[in-house]
């Protein structure tokens, strides 16, 4: 952890009209390392993430990607520079298939000089890869070639998560990725976690599980109304003193 | 909330499995037999009218079923796209009437038949990016209103420019060919319509713009967060739309060898009701060509029938207009299977 932070967010403010929603928020994240992000309801975890994906832009402050100053103001420029997202509400297309959901918004195909909205598709290629992606990740699913939306929740967001981990290359975050699941299928969705820290990844991990921020978490941000109120080594000595930054209640 | 999130939510699981699995069978049943309900229905209007009037299927009276149904279905097959990107383009048909007129200007400085076509496509594809563009860097809430703003002025353009007549006679030779010629017992017409249907075929199933719209209309927000350009997917479908409307404008001045300020009127209702009886979502996100369409023909085919039997045209409307009531609740009946599937899915787990 003595290496340079593989994403740092510097004092980032984020308005939505009369809502300041973050108050010059300012994080690191390491690669090889998963980071708790927690607050409690509204406190603003989404809205960082969603500055960090390149679906909002900060107001102010900036965001650094291996030391560079880095424009994500599209998701499209987030995606590219290596940052991946498990999006709060999964961001599935009901209406397509798991790797039809995979591979959307970056298709494989031809030819490379087309612009990418006119190129065709290898879909055999796409299919392939994604069944064997989730194939090794565990993830069973009822059938292949069927629409999302035949899904159990427990299945979309093995979905979601896979289509992540299959992406990653620098940053992975992950907004409340365990929040729909049994315990069974929770474990699973942390072993991806463990996986894609593993492999060198910056982890960035969203819950409000207590349990599994102890469990897997070297270092936790909290967050309250958009202000960053605490950072430390979450370990079950100081849950309660975690619990009390979250809540902002005084120990 | 913390302590919620550590109890357990998957004690259902391993109840009741053989029930499930009977449950789920139905269920994919259902979903398989109401995604071929349109065509079963109109194979049955078509049995059912065959017997009342055996003039039905003669080979000049299909030859007209088609070359009447041309137009709505090439414009529907553009309108299919709008839909299933959760829109709605109610200016085509005043498009195209658009688009015969500015073609019957062109055709009065020149008889040249591509530059006749020229023009028609050309102002059904600008009014198309017109609407898309509007709607999307505009900011509005839905494509209903700009859509309505068009067909208005459009209208009221059509009119103006045609001077007030409401025909203007003369077409080149090459439009009547293909709006009124017939090749081997077939209407030309038809060609162009499976020439569309296969552009539209490969666009959608074969391109990335295809998978664009579909994942535009099951998921706006995601596709975003995917970093599609939804904007310009968006943009291009609903020029696709016009461009569509400016083939029927071709077609249709093709068969009159005339263009006209009223023609393509209420033809955004039966584009739209094409789409939706061919067994489409009007919620967007599902639906394909067949769909466009099995409808168009759907609509087709009732008309002639009731043409044939003599039957007083507010009679045609009450029937379309039952189909749509139809069609729209096999949507909703779609819908509720789908729920049962998934809620069968999470206990099978
Ligand atoms: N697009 C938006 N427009 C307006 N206000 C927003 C928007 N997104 C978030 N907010 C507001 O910003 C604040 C922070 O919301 P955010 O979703 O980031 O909280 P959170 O920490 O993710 O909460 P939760 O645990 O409930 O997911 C809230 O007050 C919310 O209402
Ligand atoms: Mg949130």
């Amino acid at each position: 952890m003595s290496a340079a932070p593989v994403l740092s967010v510097r004092d980032g403010h984020k308005r939505f009209g009369a809502v300041h929603a973050l108050k010059g928020v300012s994080l690191d994240a390491y690669r090889g390392e998963v980071l708790a992000l927690l607050g409690d309801n509204g406190a603003g975890k989404s809205t960082l993430v969603r500055c960090i994906s390149g679906v909002h832009a900060l107001d102010e402050g900036e965001i650094r990607l291996d030391g560079d100053v880095a424009s994500l103001s599209t998701p499209a420029l987030a995606r590219g520079a290596g940052i991946e997202t498990v999006y709060q509400d999964l961001a599935l297309f009901d209406n397509l298939t798991p790797a039809q959901n995979f591979y959307c918004g970056r298709e494989l195909a031809f030819p490379k000089w087309l612009p990418r909205g006119l190129r065709f598709l290898r879909a055999r290629e796409m299919d392939r890869e994604a069944a064997s992606v989730i194939d090794r990740l565990k993830v069973r699913l009822p059938r292949f070639d069927a629409p999302v939306a035949l899904m159990s929740g427990g299945q979309r967001q093995a979905i979601a998560v896979a289509r992540a981990t299959v992406f990653a290359r620098k940053v992975v975050i992950l907004d409340e990725p365990t929040a729909a699941l049994g315990v069974r299928e929770s474990r699973k969705v942390l072993d991806l976690v463990r996986q894609l820290r593993d492999e060198g990844n910056a982890v960035i991990l969203i819950t409000h599980n207590m349990e599994h921020v102890i469990d897997l978490a070297d270092r936790a941000v909290v967050l309250r109304q958009g202000r960053k109120v605490g950072e430390l080594k979450p370990e079950r000595a100081n849950q309660q003193e975690l619990v009390s930054l979250i809540v902002g209640a005084e120990a | 909330m913390l302590a919620e999130a550590t109890r357990d939510p998957d004690a259902m699981s391993g109840t009741r499995a053989s029930e499930d699995r009977a449950g789920t069978a139905a269920v994919a049943l259902g979903l398989r037999l109401l995604s071929f309900g349109p065509i079963v229905i109109l194979a049955l209007l078509v049995l059912a009218i065959s017997l009342l009037t055996p003039n039905f299927l003669k080979p000049v009276n299909i030859g007209n079923i088609l070359a009447q149904t041309a137009v709505i279905a090439i414009v529907a097959m553009g309108q299919q796209l709008v839909i299933l990107t959760r829109g709605i383009d109610l200016s085509v048909g005043a498009n195209l009437a658009l688009a015969t007129v500015i073609g019957g200007l062109v055709f009065r400085v020149s008889d040249s038949a591509f530059l006749v076509i020229l023009a028609m496509l050309a102002t059904g594809t600008l009014v198309g990016f017109v609407n898309g563009a509007v709607y999307v860097f505009g900011r509005l809430p839905h494509p209903f209103i700009i859509t309505l703003a068009t067909l208005s002025i459009c209208r009221g353009l059509a009119l103006e420019l045609s001077i007030n007549h409401t025909t203007m006679r003369g077409m080149p030779a090459g439009v009547n060919y293909l709006g009124e010629t017939s090749s081997l017992g077939v209407p030309n017409s038809f060609f162009v319509v499976f020439g569309v249907a296969l552009l539209v075929l490969v666009m959608m199933k074969s391109m990335v713009w295809g998978r664009w719209t579909y994942a535009v209309g099951g998921n706006p927000k995601a596709a975003v967060e995917m970093g599609i350009p939804v904007k310009w997917v968006l943009v291009s479908t609903y020029a696709f739309a016009g461009l569509c409307a400016g083939i029927g404008a071709v077609v249709l001045s093709g068969r009159t060898g005339a263009s006209s300020p009223l023609y393509g009127n209420l033809l955004e209702l039966d584009t739209i009701a094409a789409v939706i009886i061919g067994g489409a979502s009007f919620l967007g996100g599902r639906g394909h060509l067949g769909h466009a369409l099995v409808g168009a023909l759907m609509i087709g085919v009732i008309r002639n029938a009731l043409n044939l039997l003599n039957v007083d045209v507010f009679y045609q409307m009450i029937a379309i207009g039952l189909i749509i009531v139809l069609a729209v609740e096999a949507d909703v009946l779609r819908n509720h299977l789908e729920g049962r599937a998934r809620t069968n899915q999470a206990r099978a787990q």
